[in-house]
């Protein structure tokens, strides 16, 4: 006996399509102030919306989608490989109940079982830069596999930088991770991202409320973000610069009431201006994953065992180099006074105990890791 | 034989003749071929063409050899000369042809007698003076005349020692054109002292001890050393990346007297061996301008590139992101197999490469380094130009070596270890290598089944299957994981590859981009 698979009513499934119609329209309207405005529009019925966005053309868009059959519209669905549950449906996602301006329809793809892992209070959105530094990437990444190891579902946007290494992380930790796109749930965007699209696809899930084969427009993205802001109990922005799309993502989940996290970073970074101005008007600290679980179910309710395996002396001593400053092989070698090829072996047993990450070329950070007493 | 002296009618009525040849090779890619300089003296307006594929430089032959024949006393026949190439289908390049196709004058115009009866084949550049100047390729040249028979060949008195190399070949030394009717008289020739092959680099040449710091860059160093593992040097400008790769080769086993010979050989087609021998093994480190014929060789005849000329030595690439990608694409191939296959129409050339390869790189594109508060570039364009650096060549690189500008301490500290003692370690460890492998190889040649085949403790495995599950290490990955293990504990002087040895191993290995 399988599980019901979810399904979506055509009066929902036209309003997926009547976006996709419309989208080269709203994208005109939306571009005066870059994005911002789409949430708002995506509040309106179906008729105000045609006729804010499209006045001239409203009736052939109107009775264009009326006119669209069920039937049709559920086989384009199957053979993109996608599934629609909409806001009638038992599966639909409870966090979007919350928010007016919730899509109808959702298209994922999938396995259907694990929408019903969807609640706000087991998710969060991890968001941040496209321009990520490698310190970012590498919090984000950690971030997610901690949080998805502790058995919460990481949100995000499947974009360059922190949301793919949010994805990443996530998948690590061997938990759930839902990417939410800006097109259609069959299209990879970027498309360097495929191979991590194609992972979700079989993980995770793929989400999105515009019909399959949509591409990207400049407003799909901020409307994505509303549904990642209210699928998830909190929202964490890893590092985003001063008119970042990931603070309307932080802005929407402040409307609905959710919580909001920012990592503080550098204060004279760029890339810390965004979190470093949630932080300052009152988002909660986020410094690792214990931060987050605090945050959303109260402090101490799910301790992480934070502490990793037992270290040596001579390795301790190493991870306090590392700790100081020292980035590079040669510096800690230099530091302790040690010989190369100890200090390899060193560095590789702290790495693969998971106390220090190494980078491309080969500059060392330390994790969140703890050292036990 | 002397100049037909009949009536033009009746020479129409007698078969045309060669009147005279001589023998000789020209260097094609590091190897040469025999060619026959023919040639013909009739009546009619005075002329002096060349046929036969001739490069420029055969074509300009003409006035060398015009003026050598006069300033030398000899005639240079007013009348119309047909020069011959065979075979007609061989490109022939460079200006070695210019003795043969003098002395075939010679010999057509009754002033020579030579050779007669005696295969000699001879080959050099004449002045316009007559005096012969050293040539390309002697080495070659002398090696393809003894595979193909001759008793003699006559070098330039500069290549001579050169020559001299080549055993079962009596080797003629020759100062000018005016000495050639001396050897009429058929005595023996003096054979030149044979150039003495430099095995290791001469001391007092580039030492590891210049290096200041930078202790691990020596370890990584010593552990490519000693496996013949390639490296890629990650650092800042003024770190010491260009330095301590060009004392890579102080560090590298001595040559074996036959591979001595193979280096001298390409050196030799290079042009590089008329200064003396080259010390121990190449070093070469091409601009990153280079086109791919550059760096891997080409042309019409096939030449040899900087891979080839690396041969046995180290190939240096600085600033590994700004060479052309093709350039680095044409690498591919010949750093798998130790040859650089060339076509040509008609032409289909092996030249050897087997080199070690050295890289060197900026962190990102300002040299700096994302973790240096001074670095000025977009994450973006960190994240592409490492991109970048791990689609260069990054699988045919085995160790990655990250290096940070040295502190004042350590430049004006004390010297670090000299390449002697170094090389010591290293050679021991190929020894090791030559037991298990068999003679001639080392780790970096290992294949996979043999790489499976290394013993490894059970701690190790544990550490190579946590690293391989953990970090998501692909099959080659961990393949090469392996090769670096084998190095690591042939240094150490251990059969079984420990923990310890495994985690420096995993430590040195080239990250993979994800």
């Amino acid at each position: 006996m399988t599980e019901p698979t979810p399904d979506a009513c055509t009066e929902c499934l036209r309003r997926a399509w009547l976006l996709a119609e419309l989208a080269p329209y709203i994208e005109k309207i939306a571009t005066g102030a870059p994005g911002s405005r789409s949430p708002e529009l995506l509040r309106l019925s179906n008729e105000d919306l045609v006729a804010a966005a499209a006045p001239a053309a409203a009736d052939r868009v109107l009775s264009g989608v009326e006119a669209l059959p069920g039937s049709r519209m559920r086989g384009e669905l199957m053979a993109a490989g996608c599934w629609a549950c909409c806001r009638h449906d038992r599966g639909y996602p409870a966090g979007l109940e919350d928010a007016a301006d919730a899509p109808w329809a959702l298209v994922g793809r999938g396995d259907t079982r694990l929408l019903a892992r969807l609640e706000p209070e087991a998710a969060v959105t991890v968001v941040g830069a496209r321009r990520a530094s490698s310190y970012g990437r590498e919090v984000a990444r950690e971030l997610a596999r901690e949080l998805a190891a502790a058995g919460q579902v990481v949100v995000s946007g499947l974009a360059f930088g922190i949301d793919a290494c949010a994805h990443r992380g996530a998948l690590e930790g061997g938990g759930l991770t839902v990417a939410v796109l800006g097109c259609g749930a069959d299209v990879s965007y970027p498309a360097a991202h495929r191979s991590l699209w194609r992972r979700i696809g079989e993980l995770g899930l793929i989400l999105s409320e515009l019909p399959p084969g949509t591409g990207a427009w400049r407003w799909t993205f901020p409307a994505r973000n509303r549904i990642m802001a209210a699928l998830a109990g909190m929202t964490v922005v890893v590092e985003a610069a001063e008119r970042s799309g990931s603070l309307i993502t932080a802005d929407l989940a402040a409307d609905l009431g959710r919580d909001l996290g920012a990592v503080p970073g550098p204060v004279g970074s760029r890339l810390s201006v965004g979190p470093n101005h949630l932080l300052a008007g009152g988002a909660c600290v986020v410094r690792d994953a214990q931060d987050v679980l605090d945050a959303m179910l109260g402090a101490g309710v799910r301790p992480l065992d934070r502490h990793g395996p037992p270290l040596e002396p001579a390795l301790a001593e190493v991870l306090e180099a590392v700790e100081r400053g020292e980035q590079t092989s040669d510096g800690v070698a230099a530091a302790l006074d040690l010989g190369g090829a100890e200090v390899a072996a060193a560095l590789a047993t702290l790495e693969s105990r998971g106390y220090v990450t190494c980078s491309l070329v080969g500059v060392y950070l330390r994790t969140t890791l703890r050292a036990p007493e | 034989m002397l100049l037909s002296t009949r009536h033009p009618r009746d020479a129409v009525r007698q078969p045309r003749r060669i009147l005279a040849s001589s023998r000789t090779f020209t260097l094609d890619g590091i190897s040469a071929r025999p060619v026959r300089v023919e040639v013909d003296i009739r009546r009619g307006l005075p002329a002096f063409c060349v046929v036969g594929l001739p490069d420029a430089a055969v074509r300009e032959a003409r006035e060398r050899v015009r003026a050598a024949l006069t300033n030398c006393g000899f005639e240079f026949p007013l009348r119309r000369i047909v020069a011959n190439l065979a075979p007609a289908s061989l490109r022939k390049g460079g200006p070695g042809l210019d003795l043969p196709m003098a002395a075939a004058l010679m010999t057509a115009s009754g002033q020579l007698d030579w050779p007669g009866e005696r295969r000699i084949a001879m080959v050099g550049e004449l002045a316009l003076d007559g005096c012969v100047r050293p040539i390309h390729g002697a080495l070659a040249l002398t090696e393809a005349a003894r595979e193909a028979g001759e008793d003699a060949i006559v070098v330039p008195s500069a290549n001579g020692p050169e020559a001299a190399l080549v055993d079962g070949i009596e080797v003629i030394p020759l100062e000018s054109l005016a000495e050639l009717p001396g050897l009429e008289g058929g005595e023996a020739v003096e054979r030149p002292a044979p150039m003495q092959l430099q095995l290791s680099a001469p001391a007092g040449g580039p030492d590891l001890s210049d290096l200041r710091g930078q202790r691990h860059l020596r370890y990584a160093l010593e552990v490519a050393a000693a496996g013949g593992h390639s490296v890629l040097i990650i650092g800042p400008p003024g770190a010491g990346k260009s330095l301590a790769a060009a004392r890579m080769p102080s560090i590298l086993p001595p040559l074996a007297p036959a591979e001595a010979l193979e280096v001298a050989r390409i050196a030799s087609a290079c042009g590089r061996l008329n200064g003396g021998p080259v010390g121990g093994r190449p070093f070469r480190a091409p601009h990153h301008t280079i086109s791919p014929a550059g760096l891997v060789g080409g042309g019409n005849p096939p030449g040899p590139g900087e891979a080839t000329m690396a041969h046995r030595g180290v190939l240096f690439l600085d600033e590994l992101c700004e060479f052309r990608r093709d350039t680095l694409e044409a690498l591919r191939a010949p750093l798998e197999t130790g040859w650089v296959a060339i076509t040509r129409t008609g032409v289909n050339r092996r030249l050897p490469c087997r080199f070690m390869l050295v890289a060197a790189a900026n962190p990102c594109p300002c040299g700096r380094g994302e973790a240096d508060p001074d670095c000025s570039c977009a994450p973006l364009e960190v994240q592409r130009y490492q991109g970048r650096l791990s689609g260069a060549l990054a699988d045919r690189i085995d160790i990655l070596a990250p290096v940070r500008q040295p502190s004042a301490e350590e430049i004006s500290g004390v010297a670090g270890e000299g390449s002697a003692p170094i090389r010591e370690r290293v050679v021991a460890a190929r020894e090791r290598q030559e037991a298990r492998l068999g003679p001639g190889r080392c780790n970096a040649d290992m294949t996979p089944a043999e790489a499976r085949e290394c013993e490894i403790a059970g701690d190790a495995a544990a550490l190579l299957a946590e690293a391989y599950s953990r970090r998501r290490l692909s099959g080659r990955a961990h393949d090469r994981v392996l090769r670096l293990a084998r190095t690591v504990a042939d240094l150490a002087g251990e059969d079984v590859i420990g923990s310890e040895l495994m985690a420096q191993a995993l430590q040195l290995r080239r990250r993979d981009h994800d």
